[in-house]
């Protein structure tokens, strides 16, 4: 730790932060740099300075509670250009102050705890970081968590009910729509919004005739994969994909095509190399 | 991103004042493009003003006036909304589909109807803020002129400038002949046809239109045609979606008995604004609507064509290009599958 710092005195923020941090302490709080060494070891240690409690939430990195007056206080103090914001996620009031750059995702991931939501490229290219708002799928990467005033917004961790994965949700697990799993919130929340987009009638450009009047849709499996692809996997597990929304979408059971190993075939499998060691 | 001072309002005098004040801040729609640019440090406005809440919506039929019988689309409205009006679908199909073969469905949703043609006319070089580039840094060279440009221009470039506007929905847009309401900080009005918004690069490539500092764009009106049953939007494109055009045709045609009344063809992904094939156009009316007129009035389109290094190909993909979506829209918006 560099001397000039510890000869430096707490800053009002600062120590109103220590209070609420470590109440037990503050009788003892001096201008000594031995105190100031160890608040800011503290926060060092918690990854970053001030800066971390902008980013990750002073209740996870000191294990103790913060008032969220104080917590909003000290941000307002510390944020540049902040701006208070009031929105809804999966049900619940969300108020935040946040630096005006922040995006959607990023207030989700680091000031919520919502980490369900991806960060893939960061630049609206890949649809990891899919949400909904007011009820329709967009890239919260490109979308400012300033402007969601008064708005509701649906992440991957608030469409199971009671306990009960969404059907979308266990139609990917049943057939399989993934592989490293990094894509899939953003392929899962993009595929329920496609549901209601479907019942309302909206056309894609593979929709075969544009003019007639909006009505609900039954997709081919040509129009769920020009719907999809604004979401990429890398994995390539778009056939997989398209056989979870294809069932969801049509209601009708699709069979899924792969198994569990069964014991039959652990055993086979258990003598080929029995024969290949004996070999 | 640099730091930067959020305010929003929902009164169009106020937007326009604050950008007047302020001639570093932007407006900010959807913020699809605008938010990236701003990510890549190529944009850097030191203040937003949210104009999301402006009632500036409405997809309207026009009762009045010189567009009487057109309609009245709103700016802030989004790319969604306009695609799947019944109005639009109706009428102005070439319109639907064009927005419907453009960016992701996330991004649609986002996207706002002014904002797409406020979207930067763009390339590689433009984003790569290491590589010179006149359109982001004037006077630094055009990284793209001599490098690879295999998605640029072949219509309008200077030595300046060769990218390409990115946007499907001003390809339809610039063929129906729209026109764009703006309104200004003192409360004036005007209204700019479609072709005459965006520019060619010329030795100002770091404008892309002819909106002053402080315009917004109130509302998009397209006038009354008859080319609703024969239009077509085709895109080619490296993958089957979600990637740019590297050519684009807008094909309305409006026949009587085996001859061409009228005729709309533009074309996307080959200039720095949406490019109205004009020799095309002026070549086919009069003529029978068949292959062999649409292949004559392609070359007569074509021959104006300057590739450079890596897009040579454009000059016989836009042939190919304009008989398909010309032969299409005689066929209706089905497509052949």
């Amino acid at each position: 730790m560099n001397d000039d710092l510890q000869n430096l005195e707490l800053s009002e923020d600062e120590k109103k932060l220590y209070e609420e941090l470590l109440p037990d302490d503050i009788n003892e709080l001096s201008d000594f740099g031995a105190q100031r060494r160890h608040f800011l070891k503290l926060m060092t240690a918690a990854g970053g300075g001030i800066l971390a409690l902008q980013m990750l939430g002073a209740q996870e990195i000191f294990g103790h509670p913060v008032s969220e007056s104080a917590m909003s206080e000290l941000q307002a103090a510390s944020i540049e250009n902040s701006v208070k914001v009031a929105f809804r996620v999966n049900g619940s009031g969300k108020s935040l102050t946040i630096d005006s750059r922040m995006t959607l995702l990023d207030s989700l991931r680091e000031r919520l705890q919502l980490t369900g939501t991806k960060k893939g490229c960061d630049h609206g290219q890949c649809g990891a970081c899919t949400v909904m708002v007011d009820g329709r799928r967009v890239l919260s990467c490109l979308t400012l968590a300033a402007t969601c005033e008064g708005k509701s917004v649906t992440t991957i961790e608030g469409l199971s009910k009671d306990g009960e994965l969404h059907p979308m949700q266990a139609a990917f697990v049943k057939h399989d729509g993934f592989q490293c799993g990094f894509c899939t919130p953003g392929q899962i929340c993009s595929a329920v919004a496609l549901l209601r987009e479907a019942k309302n009638g909206e056309a894609s450009y593979v929709t075969s005739d544009i003019r007639s009047k909006p009505r609900s849709l039954k997709l081919s499996d040509d129009e769920i994969r020009e719907r999809m692809s604004g979401n990429i996997c890398r994995c390539g597990a778009y056939p997989n994909i398209v056989a979870a929304i294809r069932e969801v979408h049509s209601g009708k059971e699709v069979a899924q095509k792969w198994q569990f190993v069964s014991e039959n075939t652990k055993q086979i499998v258990r003598i080929d190399e029995k024969i290949k060691t004996i070999q | 991103m640099r730091p930067f001072k959020y305010s929003k309002t929902n009164n169009v005098n106020t937007a326009t004042q604050m950008l007047t004040v302020n001639p570093t801040a932007k407006f900010l729609a959807g913020g699809t493009n605008l938010l990236d640019l701003m990510k890549e440090d190529v944009e850097r406005p030191n203040e937003l003003v949210d104009v999301t809440q402006l009632n500036l919506v409405q997809i309207k039929p026009i009762t009045n006036g010189l567009n009487k019988g057109g309609v009245s689309i709103g700016a802030l409205g989004n790319n969604t909304d306009l695609a799947n009006d019944a109005i639009i679908r109706q009428n102005f199909p070439l319109l639907s589909q064009a927005i419907l073969a453009g960016a992701s469905a996330q991004i649609r949703n986002m996207a706002t109807n002014g904002g797409n043609l406020n979207q930067r006319t763009r390339c590689q070089y433009f984003y790569d803020v290491t590589m010179p580039c006149n359109k982001r840094a004037p006077g630094s060279g055009c990284g793209a002129f001599e490098g690879i440009n295999r998605m640029h221009a072949i219509f309008g470039w200077s030595e300046n400038c060769v990218a390409v506007h990115p946007s499907d929905m001003c390809i339809a847009l610039v063929a129906l002949d729209a026109v764009i309401k703006v309104q200004g900080p003192k409360g004036e009005v005007r209204s700019i046809p479609f072709v005459e918004y965006h520019r060619l690069p010329g030795d100002t490539p770091e404008k892309d239109n002819n909106l002053h500092q402080g315009e917004l764009i109130t509302a998009i009106e397209i006038p009354k045609n008859n080319f609703a049953g024969k239009s077509y939007y085709l895109k080619v494109r490296d993958r089957a979606s979600y990637a740019f055009a590297l050519i684009s045709v807008a094909a309305a045609l409006e026949t009587e008995g085996t001859k061409i009344k009228q005729v709309r063809v533009a074309m996307g992904g080959v200039s720095h604004k949406p490019w109205r094939a004009m020799e095309a156009e002026k070549f086919l009316v009069g003529k029978i609507a068949d292959e062999a007129n649409f292949k004559l009035a392609a070359e007569a389109e074509m021959q104006m064509a300057k590739p450079l290094e890596h897009n040579k190909y454009k000059i016989e993909l836009g042939k190919r290009a304009i008989v398909r979506a010309l032969m299409q829209a005689m066929n209706g918006q089905k497509l052949n599958s």
